[in-house]
């Protein structure tokens, strides 16, 4: 057995993991403050978050995998390094993740259904991918059972539910038109068990490792705004925290992705960037360890983590921009004004009586 | 789809149809309009009395001198409010992506802070200028219904505008689907109501002009 970790102890505290990987309490305080400075709560909480941290025991967390493209899960778990908040997903007790875990089949199935049974009321239920609720739900099946009859028996359960990317939340691209599987967001087909939507094509890591130190040092979710995401992370615009805000502001806008402007880091707004629409993160906490995200690399915000990005028009359309009626249209309206416009001039003319001054003298 | 596709979308090509529609039906009733004959001579040549409507769309910027006391705020109003209502109209890089959007026409724009300072003062004279419409009796007798609508679908453009560009309430995408709504009244609205000056204004005046010429008075 070359590490421990690998086989949990489910009574272990979080504080005893930290230390038996050689991390002190400092450490867990500075990764406190880094916290609630990521979910925008005061400084001041930072010692009773590490405490509460400290004393935390392991959470069960399941996560189905529905209609998805294994993206979200990738983007986690490429973000992993030897930090902290890798030792916190560690914390977390993964008991269900068909992508991730050997075991297949039968054996995986009961150890699906032991570990709700084990955790009933307690655990986490994590949902990545949308779910195709048309025609019975048969479009997504694990062993012969619908998803959604799954995602419904274990909600029901589950202390929370996370809907991890923009599928899970809103229903995402399996949802763009014309949708033939009927896939539905998490919030369409659960109620009764609070759902945290953490939207993104990818979501962003960060948010996902903030929300689960929230819940583990508090036992509760974080504040959520009206589309149920945290407020902390989604409470602004890409817009409102970019870089290249002062040049919208300054209307220096970029005409094509290699043009002067564009070199010069000049607002995208124009070349279609959805940033002003769009909440999200990636602006602030950015991706890669912090080293950059899309806009910073040349290329504008498509909107990823709003519901129906994908049917939202052209990723190149400005914002600003509509969808422009057309010659063909405006000449048949123009035509058609004319006619009427003429007809009833010349209708006006034949009811009214002779002018007086149109009679020669 | 949500209202800013909406607005984006089907709202947008309805409203612009209905403008292009509204306006050609406007000038076919105008270039139908039935004419006096011309039973005199006229004063000037051709050449003068297109020069004397060219003469009268200048002219008629400049209020007469023996009205200036009485009418001096009025038109320092307007020319506030339609001056910043052009500046934020053809400056707003907005505007212009829309513009070249539908059309292929396109022009440098203004920086945002002096559009922001444009819409300000157009909304500050706009407001001026409806409480002495309703203050002044003679406005007050001569407006009507078609005043106010007009004045309100003018302002909504403007205050939504303001407000999206300052983002001081609501997020961008509410108030960027409000502006664009009530641009979308505004171009239903244009044709059939006053605001069709804004396209004949200098159509009016050159018209006036060469009728004046014409009979020798003055431009």
């Amino acid at each position: 057995m070359p590490e421990d970790h690998r086989m949990p102890d489910h009574t272990e505290t979080l504080g005893a993991a930290l230390v038996r990987h050689g991390i002190g309490r400092r450490d867990l305080l500075r990764f406190a403050l880094a916290m609630t400075a990521s979910l925008a709560l005061p400084p001041g909480i930072a010692p009773v978050m590490a405490e509460n941290l400290a004393r935390a025991k392991r959470r069960s967390v399941i996560w189905l995998s529905i209609q998805d493209c294994t993206g979200c899960l990738e983007a986690l778990l490429q973000s992993s390094s030897p930090t902290l908040e890798s030792i916190i997903f560690d914390f977390i007790s993964l008991d269900y993740q068909e992508t991730l875990m050997a075991a297949a089949g039968s054996t995986a199935d009961r150890m699906l259904w032991d570990a709700v049974a084990a955790n009933k009321g307690e655990y986490l239920l994590a949902i990545d991918g949308s779910i195709p609720v048309k025609d019975g739900g048969v479009y997504a099946l694990t062993g012969g059972r619908s998803t959604v009859g799954i995602v419904e028996a274990l909600a029901a359960d589950a202390k929370a539910v996370l809907a991890i990317g923009t599928c899970a939340a809103y229903g995402g691209i399996p949802k763009a038109y014309p949708n033939p599987t009927g896939a539905v967001g998490v919030e369409d087909l659960i109620s009764g068990t609070p759902i945290v939507n953490i939207p993104g094509c990818p979501p962003m890591p960060d948010v996902l490792s903030g929300i689960l130190v929230y819940f583990i040092s508090f036992g509760r979710l974080p504040a959520l705004d009206e589309r149920k995401r945290p407020l902390a992370y989604y409470g602004t615009t890409i817009h409102d925290r970019c870089y290249r805000r002062s040049f919208y502001d300054r209307g220096q806008f970029a005409q094509s992705f290699d043009d002067d402007g564009a070199r010069q880091g000049w607002c995208l707004f124009e070349l279609g960037c959805k940033g002003p629409i769009t909440h999200n993160a990636c602006a602030s906490l950015k991706w890669g360890g912090g080293t950059s995200f899309p806009i910073e690399s040349g290329h504008g915000c498509l909107g990823c983590a709003e519901p129906n990005f994908w049917d939202a028009g052209s990723f190149y359309t400005s914002l600003a921009g509509g969808s422009p009626t057309g010659w063909q249209n405006a000449s048949m309206a123009a035509a058609v004004g004319l006619a009427g416009g003429a007809a009833a001039a010349l209708l006006a003319r034949d009811k009214a009586d002779p002018d007086p001054e149109e009679t020669p003298p | 789809m949500t209202l800013l596709e909406f607005a984006r979308g089907p709202a947008l090509q309805a409203s612009a149809l209905i403008m292009i529609a509204g306006m050609a039906w406007r000038m076919a009733g105008i270039l139908l309009l039935r004419r006096r004959p011309q039973y005199a001579a006229s004063r000037h040549s051709l050449a003068r009395r297109m020069g004397g409507g060219a003469s009268l769309i200048l002219s008629r910027f400049i209020p007469r001198r023996t009205f200036w006391p009485r009418i001096a705020v009025g038109v320092m109003l307007s020319a506030v409010f339609h001056l910043g209502l052009a500046l934020v109209f053809f400056g707003g890089a907005p505007h212009i992506l829309l513009v070249h959007q539908a059309t292929g026409l396109i022009w440098p724009n203004l920086p945002k802070g002096l559009i922001v300072m444009a819409s300000g003062l157009t909304l500050a004279a706009m407001i001026a200028l409806i409480v002495r419409r309703r203050l002044h009796p003679v406005l007050r007798l001569l407006s009507t219904a078609d005043d106010y609508v007009s004045w309100l679908l003018v302002f909504l453009p403007v205050l939504t505008g303001i407000l999206l560009s300052g983002e001081a309430i609501g997020d961008y995408g509410s108030l960027l689907t409000l502006h664009i709504l009530s641009v979308e009244a505004l171009m239903i609205w244009l044709p059939f109501g006053k605001l069709m000056h804004s396209v004949l204004v200098f159509a009016g005046r050159w018209t006036m002009g060469v009728t004046f010429a014409r009979k020798g008075a003055a431009t």
